[in-house]
């Protein structure tokens, strides 16, 4: 049974949350007792299937899951020398990913019981489940189509949540914007994939890799691929959506849609790293991201110290920590062609990338739970309207002082252990980035003490006489994700090595990600 | 010849493009975005054709896989169409319901007048 179970262990992440997706409506009709033990079922098999295949590549290397053949590992059926079937492809990296996305899902699923309020929740954890769905097929999928279909589920699914309060115009509208750019994006994709198809007669991404080679063709789908996934990765110019979408979702959605951004993120990274990993021209692509990094680290911040709105005010500073991962992931993929410059930082800049990648996923979902705490408690979400709340709201309090030191990159948390591993590698690759990085890290820290001092402390305001901490199914996901980040910051050289060293390997070596396929 | 539906494609893609960035009706930015998937939709289905081929069906393909490859349409590009198209009717139905549902918080259409997330 076990072993059935992990042969057959990328399909079931793909079959357990779309079976729970389109039953939880049957249940819902059960009561809503029914409905939340079904629920929490389902994120349980999913997050076990997703954490058991993880630690299992992590540990074995790569495989991958031929849909439709007589043995999973038949990418190459009756004589082909080409891959054409649906093949998914786990390495360490998608493996950390997914691990991260789980995560973070099984706590918002716990924190919407108590949060979500309503009658159709029926509804909600459906499309939460189909989100999920996308999120992990996303990660997974080692061919581009499947990977542009992936993308539209998570996509639409993701603006339907963001729009699930349909009464509140703001809702709405910051789903409209959402849903335009997604299409604009996943319509690139759908072209460039085209461009490969109409290029190469492929769609499988190993073949692809390996059959790969410089033409005019080949670059224009470069291009639009990074449009793409720049543009739902929440980067500078493009970044306008991501605090409309995060601050108007219902809060267990504000942190899944964190996680879809790390995800497009991914695909990004997939794609420069593992399809174009032979080109020559990487260093260019290398100096793109490094440039959208820089931006995005400015404009987040900035845009940050004037937001009154709790929520806007963290979905700016996400899109500034997204500009460290474009940051160091920049620099690792513009010295990748040259193995001295790599071995000596680049691979410490990616291992610092991929490090803070994981720490933004956890500090940011923690500092939006702990925001939606305060939300939910005080019904409001105005720091001008807020005050004292460090009295009434103890732990909450805690938890996003916890999850600020760490967005702020204050030791010992995890958000210093990643920022320090990217300073000192980009350092060594220009100083001025560093430089950059250090003041925008500083100036992240003032809209936090803004938010933290006007929020929780000064004088009790009469109107929140009642205000009560929230109840326990709340602080749990907060309290694990804090305890992470203190543990990831207090251990940071054995989580490089155990968890983002696999995943830096499996992304700069290209040859393996082809090898397990052709 | 072979060119010109690669010519609609783009023409299409730019109509789109144009509705995209310079209308501010919802409704014709839903259309726009409609307009640009057909293009694509169009561009997908051209790199797959062969003029004068066959339909890609088993039972009528030529018996040698040389003339196979010679005049059967390309069935790859077609099934990507298809899933594509579904993906596109869904958005599309999507940003429609989304503009309905704008329209009656707004009273109306017009995207300047949408400025809730902007006060």
């Amino acid at each position: 049974m076990i072993s059935f179970i992990l042969q057959h262990a990328p399909a079931l992440c793909l079959a357990t949350p779309l079976l729970f997706a389109f039953l939880t409506p049957l249940a819902d009709k059960a009561g809503s007792r029914v409905r939340k033990a079904f629920v929490f079922l389902g994120i349980l098999l999913t997050a076990l299937t997703v954490f058991t295949l993880a630690q299992n590549v992590i540990l074995q290397g790569a495989r991958v899951y031929t849909m439709g053949a007589s043995s999973p590992a038949l990418t190459l059926p009756s004589g082909m020398t080409l891959p054409v079937r649906i093949i998914l492809e786990i390495d360490a990296f998608s493996a950390l990913m997914a691990s991260l996305a789980l995560l973070v899902a099984f706590f918002a699923v716990v924190y919407s019981f108590r949060f979500m309020k309503g009658n159709s929740l029926g509804k909600f954890y459906s499309l939460f489940f189909v989100m999920l769905a996308g999120l992990i097929g996303l990660v997974f999928t080692g061919d581009l189509f499947t990977l542009f279909v992936f993308f539209e589920i998570l996509s639409i699914s993701s603006v339907a949540l963001v729009a699930y309060w349909y009464k509140r115009k703001k809702s709405v509208e910051a789903a409209f914007k959402y849903l335009l750019i997604s299409s604009v994006a996943s319509l690139c994709l759908l072209f460039s994939i085209g461009l490969l198809y109409g290029e190469y007669g492929l769609l499988n991404i190993a073949a692809l890799a390996a059959s790969m080679r410089l033409s005019f063709v080949t670059m224009v789908a470069l291009g639009l691929l990074l449009a793409a996934f720049s543009m739902k990765a929440g980067a500078a110019p493009m970044h306008y959506w991501l605090p409309d979408a995060y601050g108007e979702a219902p809060t267990p959605i504000t942190v899944m849609l964190g996680i879809a951004t790390l995800s497009s993120l991914y695909a990004l990274l997939r794609v420069l790293f593992t399809l174009f990993g032979s080109f020559s021209l990487l260093p260019v692509a290398g100096w793109v991201l490094i440039c959208l990094g820089v931006v995005s680290m400015f404009v987040g911040v900035t845009m940050a110290l004037k937001q009154d709105d709790i929520k806007r005010l963290i979905a700016y500073t996400a899109v500034s920590q997204a500009g460290f991962i474009f940051v160091g992931v920049g620099v690792g993929l513009a010295t990748i062609n040259s193995p001295a410059l790599f071995s000596a930082f680049g691979e410490n800049a990616l291992k610092g990338g991929l490090f803070h990648l994981v720490n933004h996923g956890i500090y940011e979902a923690l500092l939006f739970f702990s925001a939606g705490a305060v939300i939910y408690a005080t019904g409001k979400r105005r720091l001008s309207s807020l005050s004292g709340l460090a009295r009434k709201m103890p732990f909450t309090t805690v938890f996003f002082l916890v999850g600020a030191m760490a967005i702020a990159g204050i030791p010992p948390m995890n958000g210093f252990a990643s920022k320090i591993l990217i300073y000192e590698s980009v350092y060594r690759f220009n100083p001025l980035l560093t430089v950059l990085a250090l003041v925008v890290s500083v100036l992240t820290a003032v809209p936090f003490v803004k938010a933290f001092s006007s929020a929780f402390l000064g004088p009790e305001m009469a109107e929140f006489k009642k205000t009560k901490e929230v109840p326990m199914g709340m602080l749990l996901g907060m309290a694990v994700l804090a305890v992470i980040a203190v543990l990831f910051g207090l251990l940071p050289g054995l989580v490089v090595e155990t968890i983002i060293a696999p995943a830096v390997n499996a992304l700069a070596s290209q040859a393996a990600y082809v090898g397990v396929v052709l | 010849m072979e060119l010109i539906p690669f010519l609609g494609a783009a023409l299409l893609f730019g109509i789109g493009l144009f509705a995209l960035v310079f209308k501010r009706n919802l409704i014709k930015i839903a259309m726009g975005l409609s307009i640009i998937d057909s293009g694509v939709n169009l561009f997908l289905i051209a790199l797959g054709y062969r003029s004068n081929g066959i339909a890609p069906i088993f039972t009528t393909a030529p018996v040698s896989n040389a003339q196979a490859a010679a005049t059967m349409v390309l069935p790859a590009p077609q099934a990507l169409t298809l899933t594509s198209i579904v993906i596109g009717l869904a958005v599309s139905a999507l940003m429609l319901s989304l503009a309905v549902l704008l329209f009656k918080h707004y009273g109306s259409a017009d995207a300047r007048k949408i400025r809730g997330l902007r006060e």
